[in-house]
């Protein structure tokens, strides 16, 4: 789009958005959001960039293959399902740090579950979205 | 005995998927890795299936949350023989996709798929929470249509719509299914729920549920008159595809039946007078489509349904001895449908048509190779000794017991159709001499040593396999007895579920 106003405003909604869904991941343990809406999210940032300015652009500034954020999610999602196992606890035993972070709040696998779902999100939205933009 | 190791063979197949999906570009680094993760998974399935049989069902709850209240995971005889059955299917199906694949589907993700469906399949197998189950199936679904519509081929996305239509149709049976059972009894945990819902008083209600829960695993397993989608779909994808959805798919369906239907829903006359006829039906329907069909991929299309009927059979009769008739059938027939599917693609290729009137003089041209086809062959129609055998032999005098004759009449003529179909195929494609017009096919001679090997290994593993089961049958059976009691009486499975001593 050539909207001058779209792409000033989009510049701006880029990382505020991004900003919004790791903030929307953080609070989901308890509270509405978690690691699939924040995906969601970030993947929407990158699909009204790319609006504005267009796929090969937006390709830059993600720089990784998105097909790679999939098996990377993954990866943290396992590790951190099987993270029990190290003090012989069932799988997905939640483990969590005694004190709460400062701005994360509390942390613990749990956490690290949703990032990874998180990351898987964003990757397969990303792909949908660039394969889709590629044939149209 | 609580162990948190035992989900290790659904965790591990998901690190082999992850570590494939890493590998996207690298058709050939793929390959190799897929045939070392199926051989580590085959050793995990091993470790597990001895542990069972050794130290008794161990059992882990996921996140720590006590059963009834979180979701549970159990390791008993069945569940662990049947892990180690898809470990067996898998490791011959990596190794047959090496050759047999081509490089763009593998770039479009064959090997990490195929590991995340075979995690659906250790999943279900391991898990004791229905809705957990459900999971899953739907994980083995999504794979499957994955696998299904890869290349995506016009006779490929055609058998593919209709097979996820059903199969979507059946999972919304199943879900309604679970919801009833979630309002009859409070409880999602199979021992928490076989517990409660003795007392449920409406069990009008409860029947119905166990109708729902028959539809949705009928659907799955391709039991009359729900398999159409069967014959539709299998012959379209790859013969590796073919071979570990006609080895696995259905079978899991089946094991879902065995598992609701001898801890949940028992003692209903209505459902097992229900179960053998749709059994008898499977096997008189399935047998007769097979007769008529020319397509090679449609005839052991045919003969999975035929077959799924032999395995209804033993659950609808009910007793202890049926039972074992059905799980030695479903060891059997596991090893031998994925076998025979990967005997039917080399068929085809070398004879250049998947028709068999086009086919023919194989046993001419390679009379070794002919003796290695003829085990699967041979094993699935029952020629004594070889696998199918031991088991119709339980299934019919577990049915002259209880005197239902029409069952006894179903399984030998569905056997005597099942050697009917496989001699027709016998003599069209091995004696009968090649038809002068046909299209060639490519020779044996001109595949290079790695694609002979890439497709005998496999072959050989699981005619071996089979030959195992069938000439070593007391062992099985000792298995398959062992099974069955448990299932005959799941106080053992609740108990330790349930913690309780």
């Amino acid at each position: 789009m050539k909207s001058l106003i779209f792409r000033t405003a989009s510049i701006y909604l880029l990382p505020l958005l991004l900003l919004f869904s790791i903030f929307i991941l953080l609070r989901g343990h308890y509270l509405p959001g978690g690691g699939f809406v924040g995906g969601l999210m970030a993947g929407v940032a990158f699909l009204i960039h790319s609006f504005a300015f267009g796929l090969k652009e937006t390709r830059n500034i993600i720089k990784i293959n998105p097909g790679f954020l999939m098996p990377i999610g993954l990866t943290i999602c396992v590790l951190a399902a099987l993270a029990p196992w190290i003090v012989s606890l069932p799988l997905m035993t939640g483990l969590w740090f005694e004190e709460p972070f400062k701005f994360v709040g509390m942390v613990g696998s749990a956490l690290f579950f949703d990032i990874g779902v998180y990351l898987v999100v964003v990757g397969s939205t990303l792909i949908i979205m660039f394969t889709i933009a590629d044939t149209v | 005995m609580s162990n948190p190791y035992i989900i290790l063979p659904i965790v591990f197949h998901m690190a082999a998927a992850v570590i494939l999906m890493f590998c996207w570009f690298q058709p050939r680094v793929q390959k190799l890795l897929s045939i070392l993760f199926s051989l580590i998974g085959l050793g995990i399935s091993v470790w597990l299936f001895r542990l069972v049989w050794h130290e008794g069902f161990q059992v882990t709850q996921a996140g720590n949350w006590d059963a009834p209240f979180g979701i549970s995971f159990i390791a008993d005889t069945l569940g662990s023989t049947l892990g180690l059955l898809s470990s067996i299917s898998l490791l011959a199906v990596s190794i047959f996709s090496t050759v047999s694949m081509r490089e763009e589907r593998i770039k479009f993700g064959y090997f990490p798929t195929l590991h995340f469906l075979i995690m659906g399949l250790q999943g279900a197998f391991l898990t004791a929470d229905i809705f957990n189950l459900y999971v899953w199936f739907e994980v083995v679904i999504i794979s499957s249509f994955v696998l299904l519509t890869l290349g995506g081929k016009k006779t490929q996305l055609e058998g593919a719509l209709k097979y996820v239509s059903l199969n979507l149709l059946a999972s919304t049976f199943f879900l309604i299914g679970i919801a009833l059972v979630y309002g009859l009894t409070g409880s999602l945990n199979l021992a928490d729920v076989a517990i409660k819902i003795g007392a449920v008083e409406n069990r009008g209600l409860v029947n119905m549920t166990a109708g729902l829960f028959l539809v949705a695993f009928g659907i799955k397993s391709a039991l009359f008159p729900m398999y159409f989608w069967l014959p539709a779909s299998y012959h379209t994808p790859p013969a590796a595809i073919s071979a570990i959805f006609a080895g696995l798919l259905t079978k899991v369906g089946v094991y879902a039946m065995v598992r609701m239907f001898t801890m949940v829903f028992i003692g209903d006359t209505f459902m097992s007078i229900t179960l053998s006829g749709l059994a008898a039906l499977t096997i008189i329907s399935g047998g007769l489509g097979a007769i008529r069909q020319q397509h090679l991929g449609k005839i052991f299309g045919y003969l999975i349904i035929c077959h799924i009927g032999f395995l209804f059979a033993g659950l609808g009769i009910f007793t202890e001895l049926a039972l074992v008739g059905t799980i030695f059938y479903l060891i059997h027939d596991i090893v031998v449908k994925t076998n025979l599917f990967i005997v039917a693609g080399l068929m085809n290729k070398l004879t250049g048509s998947p028709f068999i009137k086009e086919q023919g003089g194989l046993y001419a041209k390679y009379p070794l190779l002919s003796l290695l086809f003829a085990i699967p062959l041979f094993s699935l129609v029952g020629i004594p000794p070889l696998s199918g055998f031991w088991a119709k032999v339980y299934l019919i005098q577990a049915s002259f017991e209880t005197r239902e004759f029409l069952l006894v009449g179903s399984i030998i003529f569905g056997s005597f159709l099942t050697l009917w179909v496989i001699a027709k195929v016998w003599s069209e494609s091995f004696w009968k001499d090649k038809p002068e017009a046909s299209s060639s096919g490519k020779p044996w001679s001109t595949f290079s040593t790695k694609e002979k090997w890439g497709i005998l290994v496999p072959i050989m593993f699981l005619s071996i396999v089979s030959l195992y089961i069938g000439l070593a049958a007391e062992n099985i059976i000792s298995l398959a007895s062992r099974i069955a009691a448990e299932l005959m009486d799941p106080s053992a499975y609740i108990n330790s579920i349930l913690g309780m001593k």
